[in-house]
């Protein structure tokens, strides 16, 4: 079977990935110049369901995303598993209370429990939760990798820098992973901006994720290796790309430093703005319409999620199957059904 | 009973709940959240939302589309230019001159500028707006603010998001008997179905909240919950209750009850 994936982002990269396993010939086309040059570049690459429950994701979140912890674990295993932490500032402490009480999975740890695991973190916390399960990884380095594997299969040919139609095309099946693109196909699609930035230094040292609760804007710090950490993100209700504001910055640098003083005097090397898709419930919807399957809507949950609908894709074109989780119009109705 | 309506700026409403919209884990979910609230007015940030070229539009249009009345309001704004200005803004993208009014004065309780929300309030209401101000219990603030042009105001019922309920039930009482015909709205700090009972039941006119139903586990069912609280707060009110007292005071007299004992042996 002839697969077309349009979008070289992580859902274009799992889907190409998981087609090329079963054996289709996929030809990967992306219209930059390179693999995860979208909002994948922006990522926090978090594979972390648990906590997203905690955050207040839907259910099917969780299960997908187990889905997919599994995929960047062993099926292609870019992620290190080392767990994430989750913390409040003391005068947040019930927010830490609301966290654990809408999800699973996690340990309660006091101050001297926070100490054995981030020993940089000892007497900062008095309470933390940690998630053991989940993961995390780079993303850039992931989708590079995914990419580089791709190259060297017989039956995969990438091609950059070129654009292409999801309605015209010779393949069996076209997968339009554009993203925020197909917004032309998917007039329900929405974007909610998001900022980030990288800091470097050398005084701290983390193991592994951690969020800091906040009433009103929760952020995260993922370590990236050589002393360099991504802090996330903000989440905005407009569309508006790549314009990094005074605010967001503040919010995110703000939590870092109450998560340890010394990112004050670290190095920011990167700031970044991206626009994530999203339909009107936040997730994420395969779409099949005559020979063409519209894998959108990731949301914050392209690392998440995008393994989970790829191997979804693979069953919908190799037997036909339908998955009421990803495919129904309005899962919203169904739930509550 | 006679239809018990609310009139803001001489718009009559029937539900007395006015939701905010941030802070839902989806557009969609907050649709549920306003159907079950059964609120005819919801209230919309813009500062933040609007960028350098008001990109928020994708997100108001689903506003818009769910067909209840807007009160657009200045979050996130600490001065009263910045106040100013997102009104304007506010007013052209929902074409309503409604507008809540919050001039932030304080980090840490998000409490307003009072001096600033004043000025802007006037600045405003000379402009032709209907200014919903979000401020303290007052009594001084509240002249300024009605002598300034606005004819509804929101006091606060503790620090925004704090879910702390009514801080200070003697200042909101000495507010509602102050000013017995201004259109009274407990903005800011409700937490619970309760507190929001407990607004009403003082003779507020109206609840104004956003984080507590936003964030609960289940937005729809605590939207439901607040509907049902502020209409059994605003019954009650209504009724007349009764005045509390120390001792005891049975419902049916005891005297004579030996007897009724006696004719029964």
């Amino acid at each position: 079977m002839r697969i077309r994936v349009i979008g070289a982002g992580v859902a274009g990269l799992a889907a190409a990935f998981e087609f090329a396993r079963a054996g289709c010939e996929v030809l990967l086309i992306e219209r930059r110049e390179g693999p995860g040059l979208g909002c994948s570049h922006l990522a926090g690459g978090m594979i972390a369901p648990w906590c997203e429950a905690g955050e207040g994701a839907d259910p099917c979140v969780v299960d997908l995303g187990v889905e997919s912890l599994r995929f960047w674990t062993e099926t292609a295993p870019l992620a290190v598993a080392q767990g994430s932490l989750v913390v409040a500032p003391a005068r947040d402490q019930p927010e830490l209370a609301r966290f654990a009480r809408r999800t699973s999975g996690f340990q309660n740890l006091d101050a001297a429990g926070v100490a054995a695991l981030e020993p940089d973190l000892s007497g900062r916390f008095e309470q933390a939760l940690f998630f053991p399960q989940e993961a995390h990884l780079d993303p850039r380095a992931a989708l590079a990798s995914l990419a580089a594997r791709l190259v060297e299969c017989a039956n995969v040919a990438l091609r950059f820098g070129v654009d292409a139609d999801p309605l015209t095309g010779k393949a069996d099946w076209t997968i339009d992973c554009r993203g925020f693109d197909a917004r032309d196909a998917l007039p329900e699609l929405r974007g909610v901006k998001g900022e980030m930035l990288v800091l470097a230094t050398s005084e701290v040292t983390l193991a592994r994720p951690v969020r800091m609760l906040h009433p009103r804007h929760p952020v995260y710090i993922v370590p990236r290796g050589d002393g360099r950490f991504m802090i996330g993100a903000t989440m905005i209700e407009n569309d508006e790309p790549g314009r990094v504001t005074a605010r967001g910055m503040l919010e995110l640098l703000g939590a870092a430093y109450a998560v340890h003083p010394a990112f004050a005097e670290a190095e920011i090397i990167e700031t970044g703005a991206g626009v994530r898709p999203a339909f009107p419930d936040n997730l994420p919807r395969l779409r099949v319409k005559d020979r063409v399957m519209s894998i959108n809507g990731f949301y914050r949950h392209g690392f998440l999620l995008a393994p989970a609908l790829a191997r979804r894709a693979v069953e919908v074109a190799l037997q036909g199957a339908y998955f009421p989780e990803v495919m129904d119009a309005d899962q919203d109705q169904r739930r509550s059904a | 009973m006679e239809q018990d309506s609310l009139s803001l700026y001489g718009v009559a409403l029937a539900s007395r709940l006015i939701i905010g919209t941030a802070q839902y884990p989806s557009p969609a979910i907050l649709a549920k959240a306003i159907t079950a609230a059964k609120a005819e007015v919801v209230t919309v940030s813009l500062r933040r939302e609007s960028g350098a070229s008001r990109a928020g539009e994708n997100f108001w249009s689903l506003i818009r589309e769910f067909g209840v009345r807007v009160l657009p309001n200045t979050a996130g704004c600490r001065t009263v230019k910045e106040a100013v200005t997102t009104a304007q803004m506010a007013r052209e993208v929902f074409d309503t001159p409604w507008i809540k009014l919050e001039v932030i004065g304080e980090e840490d309780t998000l409490q307003p500028d009072v001096f600033g929300l004043v000025e802007a309030a006037s600045i405003l209401a000379r402009d032709g707006f209907h200014v919903f101000p979000y401020t303290t219990e007052d009594l001084v603030v509240a002249e300024k603010l009605l002598g300034a042009g606005c004819e509804v105001l929101m006091p606060w019922g503790a620090p925004i998001g704090s879910g702390r309920g009514l801080n200070n039930p003697y200042g909101l009482r000495a507010l509602r008997a102050h000013f017995p015909n201004v259109p009274l709205i407990v903005d800011a700090g409700i937490g619970t179905p309760s507190h929001a009972a407990t607004a009403m039941e003082l003779g507020y006119d109206a609840v104004l909240l956003n984080t507590a139903i936003a964030k609960a586990g289940d937005p729809a069912a605590m939207a439901r919950a607040f509907a049902l609280a502020v209409e059994a707060g605003r019954l009650g009110r209504l009724a007349d209750p009764i005045e509390p007292r120390d001792m005891a005071s049975p419902s049916t007299p005891v005297i004579g009850r030996a007897f009724t004992d006696l004719a029964r042996a």
